[in-house]
């Protein structure tokens, strides 16, 4: 049906008007642009991810949002100072929470670490809920970049990812056994692990509308 | 003839932006190997033995393959062989780190201080 009536309209005003469905839709969606000046002026080449905040009830969002933010940030083109390293550093001087390591004034970081810019990180959710019908999976996270020279806030980003487990059978009973049994493979599975990777990705990626820009390392450095 | 023209560019136009959406991305700057994970396990507290083999077999795998290790990958290593009592190997690992990534400098001359001391 939609062949016959391609086939009947006039072609040029057709595709003009598709064209034109995709700029205003495009216009719709689109985020508010973000003001990459002082970015571009800070120019970093080093980013230390400090450890994150957790205010999810999960004691393994932290140690998957480290190692996960690694690979986008490297991938874009920055240096990461190693995660393993610097988490040992920080509880070597006695520093055990993560507000704490915060807490620590750009210019001590900055001679401990030689790192340009500090990546300050706060899970807001991570792990499987049990929701009566559905069990979800969800990870999400803000972020602010701050250059350690100058102690200015240079970006700022937040990703959130979930997903639930669906039941395709439809009736209640199903649902509520469904949602129990996948709750308890929710919370021994890697689902949480997998979410939180592709969260850090979305948080942290080069190349996207509102995401870090390209580092030193990427080719595409300077063409964003 | 004009309506197959147009169809045509249409045609085009709709698989260019299917495309660009499945193109899968550019080639990685890094072989990523079992890094993530291994630093996930070591974060969580993991024991240290399997870390050592399976980074090390990475190494072996990017130098057979001519390809880059990330960053941290070497500091990552090093502290590993820190902690099992191996001197010498973490120490060589923190000088590699440094001559593959400069902007280290700061902090491994740092971490190798301490073992001067």
């Amino acid at each position: 049906m939609l062949k016959r009536s391609f086939a009947a309209l006039p072609k040029a005003p057709l595709l003009a008007a598709l064209l034109g469905a995709g700029i205003l839709l495009s216009a719709c969606v689109s985020p508010p642009q973000k003001d990459y000046t002082a970015f571009r002026e800070s120019r970093p080449y080093s980013i230390l991810i400090m450890p994150p905040v957790n205010l999810s009830p999960d004691m393994k969002a932290a140690p998957t949002f480290l190692s996960a933010s690694i690979r986008p940030l490297a991938e874009a083109g920055y240096y990461v100072i190693p995660v393993s390293l610097s988490s040992e550093t920080f509880r070597q001087n006695g520093i055990s929470a993560a507000e704490e390591a915060q807490a620590i004034r750009p210019e001590r970081l900055r001679e401990i670490f030689g790192a340009d810019a500090a990546l300050y990180l706060t899970i807001t959710r991570f792990g499987a809920s049990y929701a009566l019908i559905d069990s979800v999976v969800a990870a999400a996270a803000s972020a602010r970049l701050v250059d350690l020279r100058s102690g200015r806030e240079i970006w700022s980003g937040s990703a959130n990812v979930s997903e639930g487990s669906t039941n395709a059978s439809g009736d209640l009973f199903g649902m509520l056994l469904t949602a129990a049994a996948s709750q308890i493979l929710n919370t021994i599975s890697d689902r949480a692990y997998t979410a939180g990777r592709r969260a850090a990705g979305e948080l942290l990626s080069a190349g996207k509308t509102g995401g870090v820009l390209y580092g030193p390392y990427n080719p595409n450095y300077g063409t964003d | 003839m004009e309506a197959r023209v147009l169809r045509r560019v249409f045609l085009v136009f709709l698989c260019a932006a299917a495309l660009s959406g499945c193109s899968g991305g550019p080639a990685p700057l890094y072989y990523w190997g079992n890094y993530e994970s291994q630093v996930y396990s070591y974060l969580s507290g993991e024991r240290r033995e399997k870390q050592i083999e399976a980074l090390s077999a990475d190494l072996e795998k990017a130098e057979s393959d001519a390809k880059a290790l990330p960053p941290g990958f070497y500091a990552q290593l090093g502290l590993l062989y820190m902690e099992a009592g191996d001197d010498a190997a973490a120490i060589a690992c923190f000088r590699t780190e440094k001559e593959r990534f400069p902007e280290s400098a700061a902090y491994m001359d740092f971490l190798l201080g301490n073992y001067g001391k």
